[in-house]
């Protein structure tokens, strides 16, 4: 990330700075924990239905064709503190009991519009619980409030599916070598971002 | 010859080392190049110049042992997945801090030529006159007249692109095709001319990237896929690797020696003249003796400074080029992270194609031409507009088949500028050898003692207010502004410490940057600047490596060295 690049990641993904190894944050004296808990291959499972849910199959492909749930466990494992790993780790449980307290069921057993109907919902809950987030960390200086587990959902999905094969060079356009630089093109509504 | 004598000994293979190599090497000097570091190899070496965001499995990221690995490149922007070979290993090259300070160092062939940001600015008539106008340290020993020859030596080198824009803040230089701005970026131009009627301006950043193909020097036109840092395998952007290097391979005088950390400059006091270096091998922790007529120091301000230090000890207790009491003295940076940006109404028709490697440029325009502050000097901005991407706050958007479409769309236009300030030289900004702490090769480490100032923390404020005011006044909306912690360092443009001067009494080097208490040693990195202008400095050193390289020969010529 070069500096003038610097202020578009201050530009955030979803009404909270990203989580982990964030440039914003891990500036800030936090000592890092290294290695996480394992992921088991049901987690994964129930991550890319999660992730398939905010980013789905269209006539493009969606997160599970981007192996989203895998790319979450390394980002969990890799970049997050034990604080906000273990956020995660119970958060599964937390999106779990949610769907089994709306519709009786398991998430991976309800239906996809239940699913969509159920992260709505927790979307809705992370936006305005982000928003108290953000009010109390700035009264606050050194105690923050615990991210949302959701918000750490989302933000992985829209990371990994959109740096991912499938998601810039088939979602977004992706150009390796443009070769040329054209500071005025001609847009039309529909035409694809570049990734 | 004997195999550890040479005519000229370069400390250092940055920005300025390669310099220095290329002009000794191509006057017939048989010459050696001393890097601390392991060897890059041009092209083969960048081993992730041509890696996409998903063969990174952070997706360029960091990682928690990264930061635990990185004490001090975590502090900011350089950590990161993609380049993390090209930064040097914090825990094995430690400092101490009596006062906060970040030091980005690249110890390897090529050194931070490979991940410098390219921005290539003149400085002007003014920045060479400030001090002894205002009575500040000591006045530059040199005039703009004395470098402008030398500026359009170095630029036809080393290939500028930008445009002519006619302004006397910022002189014009010999360059190539410019970039463009996207349409946005013009308007903005066009509105701040109209305003402030002619005395700001927005131009395109001159940067070190080459529009032309240079077949002489086998190097390829910009490609646009803005990943510079990583290593450009079409040579398009200057660095060691892609110019200097092989002119001076070319010529069939240059020895490369990497793993070669320079521990002290060989002094005789009798002839007054260094006699040559001592090296410790990295790898073995042997100990090797080179002699040489010559001897340029090139190792990145702090670490040629650093050598100093530890040479002649003997004769001077605080080290070569100490007599004058300034030797780590007058430590500066570029002080910047602060600014403003905002969003820009319309433009949904229009958008861009290809990653243009740099910014936007709005020249010094504060205590100059009749404008007066409360505090000296003055800054510069950089920055960029450009369309929303997926990275953009969307949490209105919910989830599902309509956020994906929506992010899958660029958003809105958006302008961005950062102000770079100019910081100025204090003499109890400081670094001095700390010889109770020890690197992996039990050397003594620098201590950093160096802070900004009420004048620094003055222009802070118009650096915020003026960018907001402007972009409001160009019709930018939503301008939010920002200022974000800044330690001495972060700017990557480490200055001072052995500073040029008129009088020996009160400066480590003259006019021709020679030591003044060993003539046949010459610093022309950072280390020697007296000033740091607002604007980006490596320019400068290329020029300045440049014009002494052709004195030194010169000198050598006649006997005097």
């Amino acid at each position: 990330m070069e500096r003038r690049e610097l202020l578009k990641m201050i530009a955030v993904l979803t009404g909270t700075a990203m989580i982990g190894g964030d440039l914003l944050l891990s500036g800030c004296g936090q000592s890092p924990t290294i290695g996480g808990t394992a992921f088991s291959t049901d987690d994964i499972r129930f991550l890319d239905e999660v992730a398939e849910t905010i980013l789905p199959k269209t006539k493009t492909p969606g997160a599970k064709d981007a192996a989203v749930g895998q790319f979450m466990t390394v980002m969990v494992n890799d970049t997050y503190t034990k604080d906000d790993q273990k956020i995660f780790h119970e958060g599964i449980g937390k999106l779990n009991d949610a769907s089994k307290e709306q519709y009786k069921k398991a998430f991976l057993d309800i239906t996809p519009e239940q699913r969509h109907e159920l992260l709505n919902k927790l979307n809705k809950e992370a936006i305005e619980y982000n928003e108290k987030k953000s009010k109390a960390d700035k009264e606050s200086k050194d105690k923050k409030m615990p991210a949302h587990y959701f918000t750490m959902m989302k933000q992985l999905t829209i990371l990994g599916f959109f740096t991912s094969e499938p998601g810039a060079t088939q979602v977004l356009r992706h150009v390796a070598v443009p070769g040329k630089y054209d500071g005025c093109l001609d847009y039309k509504k529909g035409d694809r971002a570049w990734g | 010859m004997p195999e550890n004598e040479f005519d000229a000994i370069v400390v250092g293979s940055g920005i300025s080392g390669g310099w220095a190599a290329k002009e000794l090497c191509e006057k017939g000097l048989k010459t050696i190049m001393l890097e601390r570091g392991r060897d890059v190899v041009h092209v083969k070496d960048y081993v992730n110049a041509n890696k996409e965001s998903w063969e990174f499995p952070h997706r360029g990221g960091r990682t928690q042992q990264m930061i635990e690995d990185y004490p001090v490149l975590k502090r900011d922007y350089p950590l990161n997945e993609t380049v993390l070979d090209f930064w040097v290993k914090d825990k094995e090259c430690p400092y101490t801090e009596t006062k906060p300070f970040s030091w980005f160092r690249g110890y390897h062939v090529g050194g931070r030529s490979l991940t410098w940001g390219r921005q290539s600015y003149r400085f002007n008539k003014w920045d060479f006159e400030a001090n002894g106008k205002e009575n500040i340290a000591v006045d530059w020993p040199i005039r703009y007249e004395d470098m402008a020859p030398w500026y359009s030596y170095a630029e036809k080198f080393a290939g500028i692109q930008g445009n002519r824009d006619g302004l006397d803040v910022l002189p014009d230089g010999d360059y190539v095709k410019a970039m463009e701005m996207n349409c946005v970026e013009k308007d903005v131009a066009k509105r701040l001319q109209d305003i402030y009627k002619g005395s700001r301006h927005m131009i395109i950043g001159r940067s070190a990237n080459i529009t032309e193909v240079r077949p002489e020097q086998k190097r390829t036109n910009c490609q646009y896929r803005d990943r510079c840092w990583r290593g450009c395998p079409f040579g398009a952007y200057f660095s060691t690797q892609s110019a200097t290097l092989p002119a001076a391979m070319a010529t069939g005088n240059l020895t490369l020696r990497p793993f070669s950390i320079v521990t002290r400059i060989l002094y005789d006091k009798d002839t007054k003249r260094a006699t040559g270096v001592e090296i410790l091998d990295a790898e073995t922790n042997k100990t090797h003796v080179y002699k040489a007529k010559v001897i340029f120091l090139n190792a990145s301000a702090l670490n040629s400074t650093w050598v100093l230090m530890n040479s002649a000890t003997d004769i001077w207790p605080d080290g070569l080029g100490s007599s004058s009491g300034e030797l780590g003295h007058n430590l500066m940076d570029h002080h910047f992270r602060c600014g403003a940006s905002g969003t820009v109404e319309g433009y949904e028709d229009k958008y861009f194609y290809g990653r243009r490697p740099t910014g936007i440029y709005i020249p010094r325009f504060r205590n100059i031409h009749g404008d007066k502050r409360d505090y000296l000097r003055g800054f510069g901005y950089q920055g960029s507009a450009s369309r929303g991407n997926w990275k953009r706050d969307v949490a209105e958007l919910g989830i599902g088949a309509d956020l994906k479409e929506a992010l899958a769309e660029p958003g809105a236009w958006t302008i961005g500028i950062t102000g770079f300030g100019e910081m100025l030289p204090y003499h109890e900004n400081k670094i001095t050898l700390n010889k109770n702490k020890k690197d992996k090769w039990g050397l003594p480490v620098l201590d950093m003692d160096a802070e900004i100032k009420d004048n620094e923390k003055k222009m802070r404020q118009d650096m915020i207010n003026d960018a907001k005011e402007m972009l409001e006044a160009a019709g930018v909306k939503d301008v939010r502004t920002w200022d974000n912690p800044y330690e001495v360092g972060m700017g990557i443009h480490e200055m001072g410490t052995a500073r040029m001067g008129r009088d020996p009494k009160t400066s480590v080097l003259n006019g021709h940057n020679q030591v003044w208490d060993a003539p046949n040693v010459f610093v022309t990195d950072g280390a020697a600047m007296t000033s740091a202008s607002c604007v980006n400095p490596s320019l400068t050193y290329m020029a300045m490596t440049a014009r002494a390289a052709d004195f030194a020969f010169n000198e050598l010529k006649k006997g005097n060295l």
